[in-house]
């Protein structure tokens, strides 16, 4: 059993590490996982998009063309990943930046309001933690606390001061997505 | 041993230094420059060299010195660095000195883009420089391979003393998994006999590419081939997924052999027997194991991210006995599962076809 997630955002918004953090938690918990990185020319100033691949067995492919989840982070990322999501997957989008109502009914969908929840934690650079664990709320790939212990281990020292908001970020998505109905 | 999450650019240069290397001199190049910017923070702690060359020809010229002098000796570039670096490494070959050199090959021709590629393939197996010799070229399917390949990579260098490349990609250097990292290996005091040591008590040596002398330069490559013949013998490697049963295999090498791995599995749910032949080296080639392999199979799909530059090898050694279709991205695509999957579909359906099955 392999799950596929891709994270995608504009660069800065943290897609990268999001996914980073997702992998280091899967690890953590004994999976394997593949985490690879758009490196390509949109990393130079476009979105910026990494794929997650966490299963039981030695992962094959590390690259997806109909991934299980999506995080898009921005309106670009929507309408990109919008038409790949794997029949049955999960899309969850950012509805503070995002607006337009999805096009597909075979898809489950989730609005999450990341921007404003990022910012009553603290910070708008908290968007990207805020949106893995409302991932993690509709698809339980890992347990919150192996991504907390993720978040204390490899935040990036310049953000130390951040690693608390990172933790509280973490458990409002996800706590934002539990209250609300799948569509 | 615990597992980390690496980057497949820092592990190769984590394990190089774990394998004791004592010099790296090189140029950036994306898709491989994390391991430059890994080698100049980590060599100065440990007070080996690290030297960020002019060009990717000062630095190949860099390594053949510190070869010469017995060191433990490498690079980094991405296809079109290892270009420039042609006419370094044949100094190397026809001097007989060991070095390391790691290919993180990039679209091309010319300079391409940053996306990975496989389009390196000749030029590293066939061409690696002027004259005759072949490089050792292992080519790493997992970070943790990539780890395990460049633990052996400087023995092998020096038990041949030949060079030894290790072939990824953009998609292998750029990635992450989890590794096991090798323990650290104390610094190696001893200098080969053979290095440029200064004389002290003892005759000169002399390291040289240069054989005026027609019949002398014949010997000389008399050797060598008888070298590389050893070489051949000794240094295949492979790795079998799933063909004891196979009636359509895969040939794929490095980050398409894992693709096709997953692409294997989905043909096998669907009810076709396939399996996966995934060379590690590919010279020397494993020719005899496919060899094998080709004499009781329905069929043969090699992938790669070149316009079909291995297949040569696999149809010289298939020889007939099974099609071989081909299946090829270049410019940085990489294949997906699904496209290896549907040539193996393509392909049991033309052989049930064939055999009157019109179901």
């Amino acid at each position: 059993m392999e799950t596929s997630i891709i994270i995608s955002g504009f660069g800065g918004q943290g897609a990268l590490f999001a996914g980073q953090v997702l992998a280091y938690a899967a690890m953590e918990s004994g999976k394997e996982v593949t985490w690879i990185p758009s490196y390509g020319p949109e990393m130079r100033g476009g979105t910026a998009h990494c794929t997650v691949v966490i299963g039981d067995e030695p992962i094959g492919a590390p690259l997806v063309r109909n991934p299980d989840c999506v995080i898009a982070m921005n309106l670009p990322s929507v309408d990109k990943y919008t038409p790949l999501v794997k029949v049955g997957g999960l899309l969850l989008y950012d509805s503070t930046l995002v607006k337009q109502s999805l096009l597909r009914d075979d898809i489950v969908s989730a609005a999450v309001p990341a921007h404003d929840i990022a910012l009553r934690c603290g910070s708008h650079q908290l968007v990207n933690i805020v949106m893995l664990g409302a991932l993690l709320a509709r698809c339980p790939l890992v347990e919150l606390p192996a991504v907390e212990q993720a978040l204390r281990a490899h935040l990036p020292e310049r953000h130390a001061d951040l690693l608390r908001p990172n933790i509280v970020a973490l458990h409002a998505g996800a706590a934002y997505t539990a209250s609300q109905p799948a569509v | 041993m615990a597992r980390e999450l690496w980057k497949g650019n820092e592990a190769l240069a984590e394990a190089a230094i774990r394998a004791g290397v004592d010099a790296f001199f090189g140029y950036p190049i994306t898709p491989q420059t994390e391991l430059l910017e890994y080698m100049a923070r980590r060599m100065p702690e440990l007070g080996r060299t690290f030297l960020q060359a002019e060009s990717e020809i000062g630095a190949i010229n860099m390594v053949y010195g510190a070869a010469c002098a017995g060191a433990r000796a490498m690079t980094s570039s991405s296809s079109p660095g290892i270009s420039l670096m042609q006419e370094g490494l044949s100094y190397i070959a026809g001097s007989e000195v060991p070095c390391v050199l790691v290919d993180i090959m990039r679209g091309g021709p010319g300079l391409g883009n940053i996306q990975p590629g496989q389009a390196d393939y000749f030029q590293l197996t066939r061409s690696a420089g002027h004259g005759d010799f072949h490089p050792l070229v292992l080519a790493p399917a997992t970070v943790q391979e990539a780890v395990d390949l460049m633990t052996i990579s400087f023995d092998l260098a020096f038990q041949y003393r030949t060079i030894v490349i290790i072939a990824g990609d953009g998609a292998l250097g750029q990635m992450m998994e989890p590794v096991t990292l090798p323990p650290m290996r104390p610094p190696r005091q001893e200098r080969p006999a053979w290095a440029l040591t200064g004389v002290d008590g003892r005759q000169p040596n002399i390291i040289t590419s240069l054989y005026l002398d027609a019949d002398e330069l014949e010997q000389v490559n008399l050797r060598l081939q008888a070298k590389l013949a050893r070489i051949a013998a000794a240094e295949q490697r492979w790795e079998c997924y799933l063909t004891d049963d196979a009636d359509f295999l895969v040939v794929a090498f490095g980050t398409v052999a894992r693709i096709a791995r997953t692409a294997v599995r989905t043909a096998r749910a669907a009810g076709i027997r396939a399996g996966l032949f995934r060379p590690i080296s590919l010279w020397p080639f494993p020719a005899p194991a496919l060899d094998q392999l080709a004499a009781r199979v329905k069929g043969v799909v090699v992938a790669e991210m070149n316009a079909g530059q291995m297949v040569e090898d696999v149809r010289l050694i298939v020889r007939g006995r099974a099609p071989v279709r081909f299946l090829g991205r270049t410019g940085g695509v990489i294949p997906l599962p699904d496209e290896i999957a549907s040539e193996l579909t393509h392909m049991a359906r033309i052989d049930a076809h064939a055999n009157g099955d019109r179901g």
